[in-house]
């Protein structure tokens, strides 16, 4: 073994050590540990994402010399290395868009634990991305709740509080059920490693003993995960909690958490349970459930008056396209959720950060009347806003047009009903998206009568600056190269086995 | 059937403590009847773990002079997950009941749809 394939590991423990050291650090330190760590884990993503495609193979990595089928393995192919990649470009961009609000609003006395608390985040992001292992998944979906829930409290008004006890509560109920279908599943087959897991799941279906616990099984674990990355109807703590938290908190909640939630379902359905799944219709139900929540996220977005909320609204939509192309069941579906994993993280904390700002030179006023001209006083503000809007609506050059582009070819691939419901909502639900987000972005422009239409002073604002220029040639980069990363998103599927 | 369910009453009594727990959490209006169903909605989940993972006439893995027969023995990984979920669960608890002092200092109520109701009107 080489000596960089200890690095997963290292992404692993030294975010933990750092969020040990960040709680006893003062508010300055604590923020640059934050930031340093956040730019070391996106270098070596990106290190090992290179020397993983050089070597044409995934590894496994074997923790404590304790081999299959007990030990604890991380798993290191391109496909992990990609999102996890893009995760730290959002975590990154996050912290530096956010970073004067992220002063202003969290108590000076607090801000070493909004350090340790992302740190933590860092850690367990890069642990449900690498491991193999269902346990160690539920852990650190566990720790990423708690985290989770103390950056959208982090700036302690009763708002955010509420928000988060609404967060929690959904979350444990997640949880719990994403924990009682492991345990069942691991009772069924005596396995917690996926290959394993695979294995015995092919062996009991072809024997056709346990059928209904195992479908129960992963009907369960899918039911947690969807209330944790909030599914249509899971989704009533969402916009609360996207709405009321600090910039920086609600971008790392619509782009990295919810995502790498989905991310670990995409690894249970495809390396450990697939057959279980596809084979009991498991797949048609979240199809259904997908399809009404990319129609009624638009609906509920529409229908919001408030700025921030309508954006968190947009998620659910854009969560519900994830599903979709998870359900489907082919490699094509798989590939497209992954492709729209990476465009709607990087468009969805793209408008959260250039959202605020828009915000913030109306007064900080929410109203869709305040924010009238704000793009004329934040002008990098508002041409991020209109991108990442495009990119959401499908324009093409964008990334979320060539998501929407691979969405439908593997809806054509697979014919039937799918393809002609899975076609109308993609049509019906573009219509929607313009209706709302394009309707804002022209809000932006539009003169209004409270505020001044000249440059306001505070768009001299170095990290926004740097952050928005990094997201919006991210967004630009999936849209024009989409078709180079989907080669590397299929080399990676392929490796997956 | 009440054979069955005789026979596998573990299981039955731990997804009965799953299920009311559940409920609790989601449904009950106060916040700390809430946090109890989720210690219940656990404590459920790992009464089933740990009844699958009891054999009976075998004993705890814990290597005694002379037993060297790996039969004897049960499964040590299944506790050990029950373990590590009770540290998981016990911080997942804490954080909530912090949650729950916090709102209370400021709302002095628990009841979750009082909270939202004065969350609503500090708003406007």
């Amino acid at each position: 073994m080489q000596l960089w394939q200890n690095l997963p590991l290292v992404m692993i423990v030294l975010p933990l050590m750092c969020a040990v050291l960040c709680s006893v650090l003062r508010k300055g330190a604590a923020r640059g540990l934050m930031t340093g760590l956040s730019l070391f884990s996106g270098l070596s993503m990106g290190t090992l994402l290179y020397l993983v495609a050089q070597r044409g193979e995934s590894y496994i990595y074997v923790m404590g010399e304790i081999g299959a089928p007990f030990g604890n393995e991380l798993r290191i192919g391109i496909t992990e290395c990609l999102i996890g990649l893009l995760f730290c470009l959002v975590l990154i961009c996050s912290i530096l868009g956010g970073w004067r609000r992220l002063s202003q609003e969290v108590a000076e006395n607090r801000m070493h634990l909004y350090g340790s608390m992302v740190c933590l985040l860092i850690s367990a992001m890069m642990a449900i991305t690498f491991t193999n292992d269902l346990f160690t998944a539920y852990v650190f979906i566990e720790i990423t709740t708690i985290a989770a829930c103390a950056l959208i409290c982090s700036t302690n008004k009763g708002r955010t509080l509420f928000a988060a006890t609404r967060y929690m509560i959904m979350n444990l109920l997640g949880s719990g059920l994403f924990l009682l279908g492991l345990s069942i599943l691991y009772c069924l087959t005596g396995h917690l490693l996926f290959p394993q897991i695979e294995e015995s799941v092919t062996a009991l279906l072809a024997d056709g003993r346990y059928a209904i616990p195992l479908a129960l099984a992963c009907v369960l674990m899918t039911m947690g995960i969807a209330c944790k990355s909030a599914l249509y109807p899971f989704h009533t703590w969402l916009p609360n909690a996207y709405a009321s938290a600090t910039p920086t908190s609600s971008a790392l909640l619509s782009s990295m958490i919810s995502k790498m939630y989905i991310f670990l379902l995409i690894k249970i359905f495809f390396r450990a349970a697939g057959s279980l799944v596809f084979a009991r219709g498991i797949g048609d139900i979240l199809f259904v459930f997908s399809i009404v929540g990319i129609i009624l996220g638009s609906v509920d977005a529409i229908r919001e008056h408030h700025f921030s909320r309508m954006i968190a609204y947009s998620s659910v939509s854009q969560i519900g396209y994830i599903f979709l192309g998870i359900s489907l069941g082919t490699e094509a579906g798989m590939a497209a959720a992954l492709f729209h994993i990476l465009a709607h993280s990087a468009a969805k904390s793209m408008l959260f950060l250039s959202a605020n700002k828009l915000r913030e030179v109306s007064g900080d006023s929410d109203a869709f009347r305040d924010i009238r001209g704000s793009g004329l006083r934040a002008p990098l503000a508002g041409v991020a806003f209109a991108i990442g809007a495009s990119s959401l609506v499908g324009i093409p050059l964008l990334g979320g047009f060539t998501s929407k582009v691979f969405l439908s070819q593997a809806g054509i691939e697979l014919g039937g009903w799918r393809m002609v419901t899975l076609l109308l909502a993609l049509a019906l639900s573009t219509a929607l998206n313009v209706a709302y987000l394009l309707r804002t972005t022209m809000t932006l422009y539009r003169p209004g009568e409270r505020y001044p239409l000249t440059r306001s002073p505070l768009v001299k604002d170095k990290p926004f600056t740097a952050a928005m220029l990094a997201m919006i040639a991210v967004n630009v980069a999936l849209g024009i190269w989409g078709g180079q990363v989907m080669d590397l998103i299929y080399k990676g599927i392929a490796m997956f086995n | 059937m009440l054979q069955l369910l005789y026979e596998h009453i573990d299981v039955v009594v731990a997804l009965a403590l799953f299920g009311i727990g559940f409920t609790q959490l989601l449904l009950n209006k106060n916040l700390i009847k809430k946090i109890i169903g989720f210690s219940m909605m656990d404590s459920g989940i790992y009464l089933f773990l740990a009844s699958y993972g009891y054999i009976e006439s075998r004993i705890a893995p814990i290597y005694v002079e002379g037993n060297t027969d790996p039969s004897l023995y049960v499964n040590p990984l299944p506790a050990g997950l029950v373990l590590t979920g009770i540290v998981v669960s016990v911080s997942v608890t804490a954080v909530m009941l912090g949650l729950t002092v916090r709102l209370y200092q400021r709302y002095h109520t628990l009841d979750i749809d009082e909270i939202a109701e004065l969350v609503r009107k500090e708003g406007k």
